[in-house]
């Protein structure tokens, strides 16, 4: 069966974007792995332990159907998460396939430089702990649109909020499913289309039925299966060098034809300003992320918010250590097996397989098939988050709020919910294919770049600057994410890659050093200016909003059942 | 909550304590995190030869500081935890029971 790896290319993120670190990180650890990839030979194992994955999410999916009656329940799952299972839930959202295979990959081919990407994903979750959590929980109930339009204009504030969503959820979306495609392709041997409609389909179902609820235990599930799955793989390795970390490290660079320049940041971070750029793309925009903060209105009160946070950091940077050994393991055991190569020394496969190709080393055929299932669930649970957030976003803030000025009845905004829901899969699956072919390396970057320019710098005044108006937010909000979209048009990504042009006009990979600070720019200067009689309530009643964001009087609590 | 109720937690003693005390706890976590994260990125970027050299075995400075930047995430994350969810709820507390009790009592 190794041997059917044999021809399979995949262009790796890496060599089309460049050598640019960032930039390819963004791609790789949230869904993008791209370029033509070759069907492989059916993969038994791996379908009949994904089958037993999908009987088990329905299973759980009916289950949660016979909860979710209200729309509490199905957007917040009734508020009755715990802290801990929310923390699992949060990271089975934020850690994608990709992730797993691409930063592994990663540190495969240039060692060190793997641990960037990681740690970039990783802190901002303590930004999200320190300013965001416990008052988003305190202030929302449903969708951080909530929390803008606390004091703030709900018509403009709800548009630009479900605007930053949808175009957030959108991009990732994309790459989420062009990724599953190819993965499927790849691990299971399944036609690119047969993926992307049965991640569609299955996603609708878990959504449509069994709302928040299931969404968080599939979430959960997929967690487990891959911090289990990882650590064992970790464990292996270990295990393989007699327990010796030093030992790992010292095999590694004796076999790796770059020697010890795998032991230290490399030539990678060439574009400084767009390692910094990406740098705050991925700390702040984390903290924009409308699925993820989205997950904070799951659980009780603010002390659960905060436990969440802290085990979903927890897990995340433990995944991240986990991908380091595994990246470095492939290196000893992987690179140095014949069975594994193709002739000139590459892998089979293309290097996004190096920790596929481990877990057959370390585990034989049914671990391996195990890990490719494993893969397959990692999306489904990606999906189902962002679709869940999106379909949120039309039937919470542009159905009930904005068409209906809050006067929509509880069953009509559920029914809404449920049809976007519906439309959101039907997209994502018409994208999914129209994009197969396509450069969708920026898309990730793109989205968090976005949610770093518009949700976070709206979301962070509106909570802490009593000064912030409805005006200067909607001006500052737009701004941030026109700007992040155009200069991303302009960016080489687009400008050269899709439409042929021969020069960038905006030199850099990511636009976040300039997006975000001219959103706050934005915000802070309109609002100086508006001395509109509004602006002055809207200041006088920062004060109610403050109070309840410090004490959690008058907060949503979690629905009795 | 009335005006008259907003103004007079916002008034009361705890709640002062609550703010300034949680607040700049908050703060300076958070601006340690982004000195950290950003001395890192910089220090990759622009000084990545003055952490390559092998310290243990053939392990680099590069390596601890690295896996520094992910356990100061994680342990800062949860010393926050530990003091939010212990004095500053009980300070909470305290204040939402006072005003209950004097709200049944005016």
């Amino acid at each position: 069966m190794t041997t059917a790896f044999s021809g399979v290319m995949i262009k790796r993120v890496v060599a089309g974007v460049g050598a640019t670190l960032f930039g390819a990180s963004a791609a790789y650890a949230a869904g993008a792995l791209e370029g033509p990839v070759q069907q492989q030979a059916v993969n038994v194992t791996a379908i009949v332990m994904f089958v037993g994955f999908v009987i088990l999410t329905l299973g759980i999916t009916y289950w949660a159907s016979q909860r979710t009656r209200s729309a509490a329940d199905f957007y917040t799952a009734g508020g009755g998460i715990t802290g801990f299972q929310n923390g699992l839930a949060i990271a089975g959202d934020f850690m994608s396939a990709a992730s797993f295979l691409g930063i592994s990959a990663l540190v495969y081919a240039n060692g060190y430089d793997g641990l960037i990407y990681s740690i970039g994903f990783l802190v901002g979750w303590p930004i999200i702990m320190f300013l965001m959590a416990e008052r988003l929980r305190n202030l929302g109930r449903f969708t951080f649109a909530d929390v803008v339009s606390f004091r703030l204009a709900p018509t403009p504030m709800r548009s630009l909020a479900a605007t930053g969503t949808l175009v957030v959820v959108a991009f990732y979306l994309i790459a989420q499913m062009v990724g599953a495609g190819q993965l499927i392709q790849l691990l299971f041997g399944l036609p690119y289309l047969y993926a992307v409609i049965i991640v569609g389909v299955l996603m609708i179902c878990y959504v449509t039925f069994g709302g928040m609820l299931a969404t968080t235990w599939v979430q959960i599930i997929k967690a487990v299966l891959l911090l289990g799955g990882a650590s064992f793989m970790a464990l292996m390795v270990l295990h393989s060098v007699g327990w010796s970390v030093q030992g790992l490290f010292a095999k590694a660079v004796s076999v790796s034809p770059k020697g010890q320049a795998i032991m230290a940041p490399g030539s990678f971070v060439t574009d400084k300003v767009t390692t910094i750029s990406l740098g705050i793309a991925l700390m702040f925009g984390t903290a924009g992320l409308p699925h993820i903060l989205m997950r904070f209105f799951t659980v009780g009160d603010a002390k659960e918010a905060r436990k969440s946070v802290f085990w979903a950091t927890t897990f995340i940077g433990y995944f991240y250590i986990l991908t380091f050994i595994i990246g470095f393991g492939a290196i000893v055991l992987v690179s140095t097996n014949p069975d594994y190569l193709v002739a000139g020394g590459g892998l089979k496969g293309g290097t996004n397989m190096a920790a596929i190709h481990l877990a057959r080393a370390v585990g034989g055929d049914v671990f391996f098939g195990f890990i490719c299932a494993v893969a397959f669930a990692t999306i489904l649970a990606v999906v189902s988050g962002l679709t869940l957030s999106g379909a949120s976003a039309v039937s919470h803030d542009l159905y009930a709020s904005v068409f209906r000025r809050g006067a929509a009845n509880e069953a009509a905004e559920i029914r809404v919910s449920k049809v976007a829901t519906v439309a959101l899969g039907i997209l994502a699956i018409i994208l999914g294919i129209a994009f197969e072919k396509q450069n969708i390396a920026f898309m990730v970057g793109l989205a968090f770049a976005i949610a770093a320019s518009s949700n976070f710098p709206v979301l962070l005044l509106s909570m802490y600057w009593r000064g912030l108006t409805t005006t200067g937010a909607a001006v500052g909000g737009w701004l941030g994410l026109i700007t992040a979209v155009v200069l991303t048009v302009l960016s080489k990504a687009i400008w050269v890659t899709v439409f042929g042009n021969a020069a960038a006009i905006f030199p850099y990979d990511n636009p976040a050093l300039f997006s975000m600070p001219l959103a706050f720019l934005g915000c802070w200067l309109v609002s100086k200016i508006d001395t509109s009689r509004r602006a002055r309530t809207e200041a006088q009643e920062f004060d109610a909003q403050y109070v309840r964001s410090q004490t959690g009087i008058g907060a949503s609590g979690a629905s009795a059942h | 909550m009335t005006a008259a109720e907003i103004a007079r937690i916002k008034s009361d003693p705890r709640f002062r304590e609550l703010e300034q005390k949680r607040n700049a706890f908050s703060w300076t976590l958070c601006i340690i995190m982004l000195i950290a994260y950003f001395a890192f990125i910089f220090l990759v970027a622009f000084g990545a030869h003055l952490i390559s050299t092998p310290v243990w075995g053939v392990v680099t400075l590069a390596f601890p500081i690295g896996l520094g930047v992910i356990v100061l995430a994680i342990v800062l994350t949860g010393v926050y935890v530990i003091k939010a969810n212990g004095e500053y709820d009980e300070l909470t507390r305290q204040l939402v029971s006072s005003l209950a009790s004097r709200r049944t009592f005016p």
